[in-house]
C-alpha cells in the first residue's frame, strides 16, 4: 500500500491539468481547420455568385442561351463559351479516355517490370508539367504544326464531315484547345485507372487465363467490368479538369465569339474567356458578365466534380470483384 | 485404332488463331499508348530545352527584366516574386492542412470525417479560375492587387493537396505506436505531437513538396490578384502586386514579340526544372517514409 509514494496522487496534479488542456485544446484546433475548409468552400460559392449577381438580376437564365458577345453593342451571352467548353473537353474526352485506360492496362498487366516504374514515373511527371508551360509549347510548337501537317490533312480526307473545315492559319483554335487537354488529363485518367487495375484480385484474373481466356479476354471480361463505376468517375475527373483549365487553352484556343461547326476555328471556353478579359473589361456590364461566366462555371465545376466523388463512395469502384 | 485420324495440331487456327491476332492487336494498342505519353513528355521537355538554351546565361537568373524595346535583361523580379508568394502560400496552406489531417485521423467521428473529406475534394476540384476570383472579390476589390493577396489564392489551391496528403500519412503510422503511447498514459495531444506526428513527417513533407511544386506553376489564381506589377524592378513589398513567373510567361506568349517569347521559353525551363526536381525530392522522401513506416 505504501508502494505509491507520498504526494503523488493519481488525480488534479498539474501535469494532468496541462493535458487534459492540451487534448481539448488541440481537439478545438484541429476542428476548427476542418471547419475553415467547410467554410471556405461555402464562401467562395457566396462570394463568386455575389458578385455576378448584378448580371444575373439584369439577365437572368437567357444570359445561357445568347449566343451573341459584343461589347461594343453591349450584347452579352454565354452560349458560345459554353459550347466552346463543351466541344474542347468532348474532344480531350474522346481521345484521353481511350488512350489513358490503354496506358493504366499497360501499366498493370503487360509493362516488364524493368520499365514499369519508369514509364508510372514519366507518366505522373506529365501532370506535373505546369499548364502554363503546356500552353506556351502548344502556342509555339505544337500548333504551327498542326496548322502546316495535321489540319490540312485531315481537311483534304475527311473534309466532307462539317467539323473538319478549312484549316487555322496559326494553328490556334478550338482542336489545338482539345489536344493540350488531352495532354493534361491522361495522366489523370490513367494514374487513377492503373490503381484501379491493380486491385483487381489476381485469383480473378488467373482464373480467366485458366480457364484458356488470352491476355486482352481476360482484361475485357474480368478487369473492365469490375472497374467499371471506377474508371467512370475518372473520367468524371478528367472532365472536371479540362472544364475548367483556363491558362493553357487562353494560349492555343485563339479567342472567338462565333459558334462555328469547323473545330480548327477561334473560340473561348468559359475559363479562358475570364482569363483573357482579366484586364481589358471596359464597361461594367462587360464585368458583371464575365463573372456571370464565372459563376456558370464554378456551378458546372461543382457538379462535375461532385458527381466524380459520389460515384467513388456509394459505387463500390469494385463492385463484384470482391 | 479407328479410321477417323482427328486432325489435331498444335497450331492454333480458327477461333483461337483470330482470338490471338486480337489479343496481340490489343497488345500492340497497349504499348503504342504509353509510347506515345513518354514521347509527348520527351517533346514537351526536348522543346523547352532548345529553345530555351539561348536565353539561358547568368544575367538572365540575376537581372531584372529590360526597360520596353531594350535587348537583354533577366528575370530576376519574377523569381523573387514567386518565391516569396509560394513561400507565403506555403506558410498558410501547411499548417491548416495538417491540423485537418489530424483532425480527421484522431478526432473525427466517421459521420463528420466524411463531408469534410467531400469538401476537400471538391475543393480540389474546383477550377483554379474561380479561386482567383474570389479572392479577387474578397481581397482585390477596393484594395487592389497585392502578393498576400496571390498567395491567399495558391493557399486555397494547396490546403486540399496537404490535408489529404497529411491525412493519408497519418493513417499509415501503425495503430500500435499509438495504443502504446495511450498504453504508457500519455494523453492523446502529447501522443500526437510527440510520437505520432514525427513519425508521419516524411510522408507530410511529401505532401507539402508536391503542393508547392502544383503552386509554384499555377497562373490562374494569380491573374486577378498579383498580375499587374512593376516587371523592371526586384520587390519585396507584399502590399502591391508582384512580378512572378507563370504570370510572366502567360504575358509573354500572348506577345508577338520573338525576344519575348525566347525570355518565356527561358522562364519555362527554370519553372519546369524546379517543378520536375520537386516532385523528383518528393518522390524521394516518400520512399524513405515508407520505409520507416515499415512498408
Amino acid at each position: 500500500m505504501s508502494a505509491v509514494p507520498s504526494g503523488y496522487s493519481l488525480r488534479s496534479s498539474t501535469r494532468r491539468l496541462t493535458d487534459r488542456i492540451g487534448d481539448v485544446a488541440l481537439r478545438v484546433v484541429t476542428a476548427l481547420a476542418a471547419l475553415a475548409a467547410l467554410v471556405l468552400l461555402g464562401a467562395i460559392v457566396w462570394k463568386v455568385i455575389h458578385l455576378a449577381w448584378p448580371a444575373i438580376q439584369h439577365y437572368g437564365l437567357s444570359f445561357v442561351t445568347g449566343k451573341t458577345w459584343d461589347p461594343v453593342k453591349g450584347v452579352f451571352g454565354a452560349l458560345p463559351f459554353i459550347y466552346g467548353t463543351a466541344m474542347s473537353s468532348l474532344i480531350a474526352l474522346v481521345i484521353a479516355t481511350p488512350l489513358s485506360i490503354a496506358i493504366a492496362l499497360w501499366l498493370s498487366e503487360l509493362a516488364p517490370g524493368g520499365v514499369r516504374g519508369v514509364v508510372g514515373s514519366l507518366v505522373e511527371m506529365l501532370a506535373a508539367i505546369p499548364s502554363v508551360v503546356l500552353g506556351l509549347w502548344g502556342i509555339l510548337v505544337l500548333g504551327p504544326f498542326l496548322a502546316d501537317h495535321l489540319e490540312p490533312w485531315l481537311h483534304d480526307h475527311l473534309g466532307f464531315i462539317p467539323l473538319f473545315g478549312p484549316p487555322s492559319a496559326t494553328g490556334t483554335g478550338l482542336f489545338t484547345a482539345g489536344l493540350i487537354l488531352t495532354i493534361m488529363i491522361v495522366p489523370i485518367i490513367a494514374s487513377i485507372c492503373r490503381e484501379l487495375f491493380l486491385q483487381v484480385p489476381n485469383e480473378l484474373e488467373e482464373g480467366a487465363l485458366a480457364l484458356g481466356a488470352t491476355r486482352w479476354e481476360m482484361v475485357r471480361g474480368v478487369i473492365i467490368p469490375s472497374t467499371r463505376t471506377g474508371i467512370a468517375a475518372a473520367i468524371i475527373l478528367g472532365l472536371g479538369r479540362a472544364l475548367g483549365e483556363a491558362i493553357a487553352v487562353t494560349q492555343v484556343i485563339g479567342g472567338g465569339t462565333t459558334i462555328s461547326a469547323n473545330v480548327f476555328g477561334p473560340i473561348d471556353t468559359l475559363a479562358s474567356k475570364i482569363a483573357a478579359s482579366y484586364q481589358g473589361a471596359a464597361s461594367g456590364l462587360e464585368a458583371a458578365s464575365l463573372l456571370y461566366l464565372a459563376a456558370i462555371l464554378m456551378v458546372i465545376g461543382l457538379l462535375t466534380n461532385l458527381a466524380a466523388q459520389v460515384i467513388v463512395r456509394v459505387f463500390d469502384p469494385l463492385k463484384g470483384a470482391h | 485404332m479407328s479410321a477417323v485420324t482427328p486432325a489435331v495440331t498444335l497450331k492454333a487456327s480458327g477461333g483461337l488463331r483470330r482470338r490471338k491476332i486480337v489479343n496481340k492487336i490489343m497488345e500492340f494498342i497497349g504499348w503504342a499508348a504509353a509510347l506515345a505519353a513518354v514521347a509527348v513528355l520527351f517533346v514537351v521537355i526536348v522543346s523547352v530545352l532548345l529553345r530555351a538554351w539561348p536565353a539561358l546565361s547568368w544575367n538572365f537568373l540575376t537581372k531584372p527584366p529590360a526597360l520596353f524595346g531594350q535587348p537583354g535583361g533577366g528575370i530576376s523580379s519574377a523569381i523573387v516574386g514567386s518565391a516569396i508568394i509560394v513561400a507565403m502560400a506555403t506558410a498558410l496552406a501547411l499548417p491548416v492542412g495538417v491540423l485537418i489531417g489530424i483532425y480527421l485521423t484522431e478526432f473525427a467521428p466517421r459521420s463528420v470525417a466524411q463531408p469534410v473529406q467531400l469538401v476537400l475534394d471538391v475543393l480540389n476540384g474546383l477550377p483554379t479560375i474561380i479561386t482567383g476570383i474570389f479572392v479577387y472579390g474578397l481581397l482585390v476589390i477596393g484594395n487592389g492587387q497585392s502578393a498576400y493577396a496571390g498567395a491567399f489564392a495558391l493557399a486555397i489551391v494547396m490546403l486540399p493537396l496537404v490535408a489529404r496528403a497529411a491525412q493519408e500519412t497519418l493513417l499509415l503510422v501503425p495503430s500500435a505506436l499509438r495504443e502504446a503511447s495511450l498504453a504508457l498514459g500519455v494523453s492523446r495531444w502529447r501522443s500526437v505531437m510527440g510520437v505520432i506526428l514525427p513519425t508521419a513527417v516524411g510522408g507530410i513533407l511529401t505532401g507539402a513538396v508536391l503542393a508547392v511544386a502544383r503552386a509554384a506553376g499555377e497562373t490562374a489564381p494569380l491573374l486577378f490578384t498579383s498580375s499587374i506589377f512593376q516587371l523592371g524592378t526586384v520587390t519585396t513589398d507584399v502590399s502591391k502586386a508582384m512580378p512572378n513567373i507563370p504570370v510572366l510567361i502567360f504575358t509573354y506568349s500572348e506577345q508577338p514579340d520573338q525576344a519575348l517569347h525566347e525570355q518565356a521559353w527561358g522562364a519555362a525551363l527554370v519553372l519546369m526544372v524546379f517543378v520536375l526536381v520537386s516532385s523528383l525530392l518528393a518522390k524521394a522522401l516518400l520512399a524513405r517514409s515508407r520505409r520507416k513506416l515499415g512498408r
